[in-house]
């Protein structure tokens, strides 16, 4: 303790206003426009990647629509081969790079911090330029789109098809480098929450009482690290084959086509998983709230979430069953792919065990869960349907897929996201959303998802492929697939009610009390919305149900200083405090630094050059960033 | 161009799909595939709605009793892993299936009749082997066989990643640039059988279609030597003068048609194109008025496929459609 740090500067001297007041001068971040731009305040940045993501959910929406505009009838003209392309690539890279998996990390970003009872994400002025960089990516593909240089060579862009001698221009070249801006920025997010869980939950939150949600995104947070950098290695090295031609996938030169699709399926079916696993950790947390009584089997939960997370690395050759592999080493991936079966039908069991022993209440979030249950069970089970060789060798790439992965990912992850949505909005906004209008919005996504994608198995039996712009009349495709697109305006109709209801109650919905649902977890404990610094003082943890155990006020844990920003490092099991740790303040540096990386990634597909030049802005932007600022790293 | 949509249009309106489904199998793989594809969805079915009945009643069971949690949590816990356990038998069990049937669709002996299919950017090149005393030949689109034997495919790339599917008879194989796979492809009974592209290969995968045509023995034997042999000089004037047409105009660059001095590579061949039963990889069926309009303008029918929009009098080009269909 240095001579300075007398109590005057610690939370124990303040009576609850004055000590508020002292926290938001400290912690607030600035009115105006350069406040906005140099926050780092992960509520802020929560929201701000929330609201991001789902704007990318309505325009890759929309690009569905056209397909099935498109679609609804063969041999229509409506939309030419190039452009439908561009369309189904885009839609299937912005629902998986731009929403699916910034959506998920945007809600642990805002909600994780509240959950373990600390004041703000570890490592803040990463997020901030997570976000800058992520949202510099999705502008990169757009624009390229409306500009009409989309990429056009699938969400898969499978070499030699994207290669330098089959796809010409830019277009690869930006697919390739969107990958590389929204894992950096995946990658950072994730890091901020390994460390936010391990190294700052309150005071007593032992692993075993860590929220299930808060679990799941631990475990995500290390699927991110652990996968990414494989599509990062694929990407990069595209880039190199276009740019520099080191025929790494050439085969005349000695490359290999297969290699790519080994490094793309090491990431990519984790990443189903990276979108899953937090639609769990949601799910649980809205059974409990909703059941009236924690889930059940606290223990086997979180042991299938981290049975998913390392099977999940185990069956990416799943993808590449017709690919020519050998058939006895494809068999091997047949019996893991089932595998994974196991730890999912666990969940839902418990899941089941909860509802059955709880008291249900039908509110908006639990419809949702309830539509979970109803169609993740249909995608886990075709799921099993395409582990086998046999079974897939006649379904792969056809609709059959296209209806299995929709169920999965909208099913399994929407659905609950959707309702997450729902029972977080009163926390991230501090007003309801409406019961009403919210059981409008599940009924019409619930249908108009069913109706749209369940014809779809069908239509992969009968032999339809996926990724054709059009089909011909003789097909026996044309009622089908015509019923579809009409039930898509179904799904699009409920989908458009949810953004009207979630932009009308952001505006004038009920005010919502801290804890309007009666939850349990820490999130709830602080006002709605929560103040800058989340907490006024730290909460003490005793239980699993940190609120519902307590009839009075949360103990609390004291002697954090109020004079600059300082939040409390604890032990990774036991949550036991070791130090109080200064929290970074408020910079434009990390914006700088997205914007010069973001100069540097989009120059180095036109020039290797590029990477050269751009490391100069980017290494000043870093010494604005890291520049020191005299203040103690932590004191024990 | 209208007119040429007009034309195709009506040319196709007949009809020339064939089978393309993996629920209306022909051939031994499809078959054990069909079975074990509706094994597996029978037992998936049963799951889920054991599922939803669970969810259901635990909805919406009547108010909970309050007494005795720990025994309702023990049971509970029984049932969970009772659960469990069940899903571990059931996926051992299709594991188990799964394997059997793959084994049943493994590729055939090297002795079998062996055609090489060759992906190209929007369409199939086929090699049939000759022997000693037989030429080879080549064809494009279209696969003849003899029902009841094991037919071996050899599967190879040109340019891109391109998928064999005739679902009717077989499961995918891809066709890798680099690499040569094997599959089986078998009938047991004489029909078309159509399959099409299944691995998404850039602006025309949409329009990459193939016919199996499945025949007698002796039937295909009659095919296999009427494709070994020349293009024949037709008789009828129109075609005859469409004959020298195409052997004046760029036509000849890309197309073989043997016996004549066409000898191009970069399009199909064109030796017995009127004995096909579509034309530009299924977008079609082979009559003078489909050939007509594809040569007049196969940017339009095709937008981006490889051949170019050749300027034709309007004799010229009804003459090269008669030469076309007289290739037979």
């Amino acid at each position: 303790m240095t001579g300075r740090d007398s109590t005057d500067s610690r939370d124990t001297g303040f009576n609850d206003g004055e000590l508020d007041h002292r926290l938001a001068s400290v912690w607030s971040t600035p009115p105006g426009l350069w406040g906005a731009l140099s926050s780092v305040d992960h509520k802020i940045i929560g929201r701000r990647y929330i609201s991001t993501a789902f704007v990318f959910l309505a325009l890759g929406g929309l690009l569905a629509l056209l397909m099935r505009l498109q679609l609804a009838q063969p041999e229509a003209r409506f939309i030419g081969p190039d452009r439908y392309n561009q369309i189904f690539t885009v839609h299937g890279t912005n629902m998986m790079f731009l929403f699916a998996v910034p959506v998920m990390q945007a809600m642990a970003v805002y909600l994780v911090p509240l959950m373990v009872g600390t004041r703000n994400i570890a490592f803040p002025r990463l997020n901030a330029f997570s976000y800058w960089m992520y949202l510099a990516g999705g502008l990169l593909l757009w624009i390229a789109f409306v500009l009409d240089t989309g990429p056009d060579i699938g969400w898969f862009a499978y070499v030699p098809l994207s290669g330098p001698q089959y796809a010409a221009g830019k277009r690869a070249d930006i697919w390739a480098q969107m990958i590389t801006f929204t894992e950096v920025s995946a990658l950072a997010v994730a890091v901020e929450i390994v460390v936010t869980v391990f190294k700052q939950r309150a005071p007593g939150m032992s692993l075993d009482r860590i929220p299930l949600f808060v679990w799941s995104m631990l475990v995500t947070s290390f699927l991110v690290i652990l996968a990414m950098p494989a599509i990062m290695i694929a990407s990069t090295s595209l880039i190199l084959d276009r740019l520099v031609e080191t025929h790494l996938f050439n085969p005349a030169e000695g490359g290999d086509v297969l290699l790519w699709q080994h490094l793309f399926w090491f990431f990519g079916h984790p990443e189903v998983y990276i979108i899953f696993l937090p639609a769990v950790g949601m799910v649980s947390t809205i059974v409990a709230t909703f059941t009236r009584r924690p889930v059940f089997g606290y223990l086997a939960m979180v042991m299938a979430l981290i049975a998913t997370g390392v099977l999940a690395f185990g069956l990416w050759v799943h993808h590449m069953f017709v690919a020519g592999l050998p058939r006895l080493g494809e068999s091997f991936f047949t019996a893991s792919s089932m595998a994974i079966a196991v730890p999912a039908g666990l969940q839902i069991f418990c899941w089941l065990a909860t509802m059955w022993a709880g008291k249900p209440i039908f509110k908006t979030p639990f419809l949702f869960v309830i539509g979970f249950m109803v169609t993740f069970v249909v995608g886990g089970l075709t799921g099993v349907m395409v582990a086998s060789v046999p079974f897939d060798t006649q379904v792969h790439d056809t609709y059959f897929v296209v209806a299995h992965f929709h169920y999965v990912l909208v099913g399994g992850a929407v659905f609950p996201l959707l309702g997450a949505i729902y029972y977080w909005f009163p926390k991230l906004t501090g007003r309801m959303m409406s019961e009403t209008v919210g059981r409008w919005v599940f009924g019409l996504i619930f249908a108009g998802f069913n109706l749209t994608f369940f014809p779809m198995h069908i239509l992969g039996l009968r032999g339809m492929p996926r990724r054709v712009y059009t089909y011909q009349p003789e097909m026996p495709w044309s009622a089908l697939n015509l019923f579809i697109s009409l039930s898509a305006s179904i799904l699009a109709l409920g989908f458009l009610l949810f953004f009207i209801d979630v932009i009308r109650s952001a505006r004038s919905g009920a005010a919502a009390s801290s804890n309007p649902w009666g939850a349990s977890t820490l999130e709830w404990a602080t006002s709605s919305p929560p103040p800058p610094y989340n907490f006024a003082r730290l909460p003490v943890i005793g239980s699993l149900e940190a609120l519902s155990d307590q009839s009075t006020a949360l103990p609390v844990a004291t002697g954090l200083r109020v004079d600059r920003r300082e939040l409390l490092v604890s032990s990774v099991v036991e949550a036991i405090p070791e130090a109080r740790e200064s929290s970074a303040g408020d910079s434009i540096w990390p914006l700088w630094a997205a914007l010069a990386t973001t100069a540097t990634l989009i120059w180095s597909i036109f020039t290797p050059w590029a990477v050269v030049w751009g490391s100069i802005p980017v290494a000043i932007a870093l010494i604005g960033w890291f520049w020191p600022k005299g203040v103690p790293e932590d004191e024990s | 161009m209208r007119v040429a949509s007009a034309l195709l249009i009506s040319a196709v309106a007949s009809g020339c799909s064939g089978n393309q489904s993996a629920l209306d199998p022909h051939g031994a793989p499809a078959i054990h595939m069909e079975h074990l594809i509706i094994g597996i969805v029978a037992i998936c079915t049963v799951i889920w709605v054991v599922v939803m009945v669970m969810l259901g009643v635990a909805l919406l069971r009547g108010p909970r009793a309050a007494a005795d949690t720990a025994k309702s949590e023990a049971w509970l816990a029984m049932t969970v892993v009772a659960a469990v356990a069940a899903t571990v038998i059931i996926i051992a069990g299709l594991t188990i299936a799964s394997f059997y049937t793959t084994r049943d669709i493994g590729v055939p002996k090297s002795d079998a009749l062996t055609i090489t299919v060759r992906g190209q950017q929007w369409w199939w090149q086929v090699f049939y082997a000759g022997a000693d005393a037989t030429p080879g030949f080549q064809t494009a689109n279209e696969i003849h066989i003899p029902i009841g034997t094991d037919v071996h495919l050899r599967l190879e790339s040109a340019d891109v990643i391109h998928s064999f599917w005739v679902p009717s008879l077989a499961g995918k194989q891809d066709l890798v640039p680099g690499r040569s796979n094997s599959m089986l492809l078998r009938a047991e009974k004489p029909g078309v059988y159509r399959g099409q592209c299944a691995e998404f290969c850039g602006l025309q995968h949409s329009h990459m279609a193939i016919m199996v045509v499945a025949e007698a023995p002796a039937d295909y034997d009659r095919w296999a030597a009427s494709q070994r042999g020349d293009a024949t000089m037709p008789a009828d004037p129109d075609a005859a003068a469409g004959r020298g047409a195409f052997l004046a105009k760029p036509c000849a660059a890309c197309h073989t048609i043997r016996g004549t001095a066409a000898n191009g590579t970069t399009g199909p061949d064109l030796t017995h194109i009127g004995s096909r039963l579509t034309i530009a990889a299924g977008l079609a069926e082979t009559t003078r008025g489909s050939l007509a309009a594809w040569i007049a303008d196969p940017q339009t029918l095709k937008p981006g496929n490889n051949m170019p929009m050749v300027p034709l009098t309007s004799a010229e080009l009804q003459n090269i459609s008669a030469y076309m269909e007289s290739l037979k």
